[in-house]
């Protein structure tokens, strides 16, 4: 009976194995596989359907045009719900798959990394954040797995802030102001304040931080706070098109100027936009990828990937859109990286180790002129890598929602004082490497 | 005869099970998987979610006490094992793991308090304090998450007896040990005279109180045990699974489908917390894996995501209205037909109490 029992359970067991199995492509040819670790459904779904489609409309570019050298790209997809727990699941499950293990990850989401952020070293992963997650990242000795191509957060607000000092006519004029940081209330909603309430100290400026509590919807309250305190800047650190449209439709009704809101990079985007209707015009947003069709490159893929019907955007229209530039830059920086490894280990049409593709990632040297090629030149800012900087352009551009579109407003501007920005990632990273015993590695 | 069940001790067809999942979990299961998707994804989470389904189901299940914050107790063991950890040297993990459930057990009782007072519907409201509070405390005091600046901490590496314990297959030991030596005790507990009490006051109340059980003691002994219990899981799933500390990871969409687990599963049984977490846990993850295999490319991707949802949610509709009583009797019921054939008259020894 038990030996029944066993065997019975022995055969369930195998059949849901064999159904999870993922079936194995016979490869014909030499293929390099990327994991989408996507967030389609729920509150980010704007975010998600637009970065991670792009991703694959970029692949599948690639793919039309004779791919990386030769090396055709291929790719699984796992729903994250831009939930911690799911991402780490999904972080298994694509971690080998078309008979390779993977070689980047890229979660959209600052949860979502931290989730998965401790396993790279082991795992030998590249975690590509693009415009999100742990800051001090940035410091390569200390994460040598980690990399942030589009701007960390601490370079954000910093921007920001010489952005209101430039509108208000000078550092000078910051001292006795006030600026209010509104923002949910996790990790990813905290992460500006350490850079934030340093330059504020510095500069004479009173912060005030008021948290909303995730996902962001009620936020009457808070702007009650805001009238009462009468700042005369909003920062707005919020997430999901629900909250971040909320949070101007809230404002309007206080009559909070909306030139004087200054939204991050994650409301940035059309979708969070549009739902507040007129309340919406006149806020600012930061950049770390213009939207726009008119780039080379998102003209290619528009003719030949969705000419072809292969476009992953169900809404054509979304094409050029905030978050689907952005995932392109991601996507282009993978291809890129995949690029310099061969190159640089000799593999030349051949897959590359995580290691390899992790040393084309710090190779990375997006000039102005390689953007220009790649036809993208102008929709991001210029960057290097190197072993110690992880970081990026640490560049934004600001932009204005006038009511249709987002009119960008002045160049790519990076902070005031980068070189303090600079010491307190090092500051960070040296406190996680002594807590984690951890030693930094020593860069040529 | 012989295997009449009594209670506080053990029918033969128990120790069978008992020898038979041993004998699963520590020889067939580590000598046959060796994905370690399958320790890191499927194992750890379903036991450590299935360790604080059986604390909601202590204190709803058996106490009938609708509370609402499993979650809250979770993160309150999660951070009070961090913060042992991290602050009292020398302390062995099994003694955080204990001292992390004693909190969690310390904070079950004081959220406790309103079932002496509410009950039903708005006890669950006022038991949804837990959920906030401990979040909140936790965000709110820097010392916690000793000052980090994220608010999003590394747990530190699993070590017992000098040895770590950080392979996936390691750590599901640790897991599936620490479950197996946890489930035994409720399921003693549930079949002694604590668990009859905690029925007694469930079925109703007064009558309970009118026979001389304490109602103060026994609610607040379900509230400490259940806080124990989520307590515990709350710190094995940041330490094995989850890898780091985030109070977001805690959320009330953790408590609700904890809740869902002991509905789903069956409420009063303890193999329905088991069953209940797998099924809570497992089918979005096969809908999806499904869905990416069979579909991929076929369907946009972002409608395919919403169907999985669909999916789900219908299924636990179906099994509502056609099992109300929770998967654990529809598994009862299969064995009873499996078994019932050839052993039609030991049908008797499968009435079993629930348990």
């Amino acid at each position: 009976m038990i030996m029944q029992r066993t065997l019975r359970g022995a055969m369930v067991a195998s059949t849901i194995a064999a159904a999870l199995a993922l079936p194995e492509p016979v490869v014909a040819q030499e293929t390099q596989y990327f994991p989408i670790a996507s967030s389609r459904v729920g509150p980010y779904s704007a975010m998600g359907t637009g970065y991670y489609g792009a991703q694959i409309d970029y692949l599948n570019y690639v793919n039309m045009n004779g791919g990386v050298n030769g090396v055709m790209l291929t790719w699984q997809e796992c729903e994250t719900e831009y939930n911690a727990v799911k991402t780490v699941e999904c972080y298994q499950r694509l971690l080998q798959s078309d008979g390779q293990k993977i070689v980047v990850f890229d979660t959209l989401g600052t949860p979502g990394a931290y989730a998965v952020i401790n396993r790279m070293r082991d795992d030998q992963v590249v975690l590509a954040q693009y415009g999100y997650g742990r800051t001090d990242a940035a410091d390569g000795t200390v994460w040598p797995w980690v990399f942030n191509a589009a701007g960390h957060y601490w370079s954000q607000i910093a921007v920001k802030m010489r952005f209101m000092a430039e509108q208000e006519g000078g550092v000078e004029n910051m001292r006795g102001k006030k600026i209010v940081h509104m923002h949910i209330d996790s990790a990813y909603g905290r992460e500006p304040l350490p850079a934030m309430r340093g330059i504020a100290e510095a500069w004479g400026v009173e912060v005030v931080e008021i948290a909303v509590p995730p996902p962001g919807l009620e936020q009457q309250s808070q702007w009650l706070q805001v009238r009462r305190e009468r700042p005369d800047w909003v920062t707005f650190w919020g997430a999901g098109s629900g909250m971040n449209s909320t949070g101007m439709t809230n404002a309007a009704r206080i009559g909070f100027p909306r030139d004087r809101l200054i939204y991050v990079t994650f409301g940035a985007a059309e979708e969070d936009m549009y739902p507040a209707g007129d309340s919406a015009v006149g806020t600012y947003a930061m950049a770390n990828a213009l939207p726009g069709r008119d780039y080379p490159l998102v003209k290619a893929i528009q003719e030949q990937v969705y000419g072809a019907g292969q476009g992953n955007l169900a809404d054509e229209s979304r094409i050029g859109s905030v978050y689907w530039n952005r995932g392109l830059g991601a996507a282009v920086m993978w291809v890129e990286a995949l690029r310099n490894a061969q190159e640089m280990h000799g593999k030349v049409g051949q897959p590359v180790t995580g290691a390899e593709f992790r040393d084309g990632y710090e190779a990375l040297n997006m000039t102005e002129a390689r953007l220009q090629e790649i036809g993208i030149g102008g929709m991001v800012a210029p960057f290097q890598m190197s072993c110690e900087e992880h970081g990026g352009a640490g560049k934004f551009a600001v932009m204005q929602w006038n009511g249709d579109k987002f009119v960008r407003v002045g160049d790519w501007q990076e902070p005031l004082d980068p070189d303090y920005i600079r010491q307190l990632i090092t500051e960070s990273a040296a406190k996680y490497a002594a807590e984690n015993n951890l030693t930094p590695r020593t860069c040529p | 005869m012989s295997d009449k069940p009594i209670f506080m001790t053990f029918a033969r067809s128990d120790v069978t099970n008992f020898v038979v999942l041993m004998i699963v979990a520590f020889a067939v299961i580590p000598l046959t998987v060796g994905s370690d998707y399958w320790y890191t994804s499927i194992l750890i989470p379903w036991l450590c979610l299935a360790l604080a389904a059986i604390g909601q189901q202590i204190v709803m299940g058996y106490t009938g006490q609708l509370a609402l914050g499993a979650a809250g107790f979770m993160a309150a063991g999660a951070f009070a094992c961090f913060n042992l950890e991290l602050r009292v040297p020398g302390l062995p993990f099994a003694g955080s793991l204990l001292l992390s459930g004693v909190i969690a057990a310390a904070f079950g009782v004081l959220f406790g308090l309103p079932s002496l007072r509410v009950r039903g519907i708005y006890l669950m409201v006022a038991t949804l304090a837990s959920q906030f509070f401990i979040i909140w405390m936790i965000d709110k005091f820097g010392w916690f998450k000793n000052y980090d600046t994220s608010g999003i901490i590394t747990a530190q590496d699993i070590e017992i007896f000098g040895r770590p314990f950080t392979s996936p297959v390691e750590m599901y030991l640790v897991v599936a040990v620490v479950v197996i030596v946890l489930t035994i005790p409720a399921i003693n507990l549930t079949r002694g005279a604590v668990g009859r009490s905690w029925m007694a006051v469930r079925d109703m109340d007064i009558a309970a109180e009118s026979m001389g059980i304490s109602l103060l003691r026994t609610k607040l002994l379900a509230f400490a045990i259940s806080a124990f219990y989520c307590g515990v899981a709350g710190a094995l799933f940041a330490f094995t699974y989850l890898k780091s500390l985030e109070p977001v990871a805690f959320d009330i969409k953790l408590s609700f489908e904890i809740l869902f687990m002991v509905i789903l599963g069956g409420l009063g049984t303890i193999n329905g917390a088991f069953i209940g977490a797998a099924f809570i846990l497992l089918f979005p993850v096969v809908l999806n894996s499904l869905g990416n295999t069979y579909f991929h490319g076929m369907i946009d991707a972002t409608i395919m995501s919403a169907i999985e949802q669909v999916v789900f949610g219908a299924l636990i509709i179906l099994f509502l209205i056609y099992e109300p009583l929770g998967m654990s009797k529809l598994w009862t019921n299969l064995r009873q037909r499996m078994f019932s054939r050839k052993r039609a008259g030991d049908a008797r020894a499968l009435r079993k109490p629930a348990g």
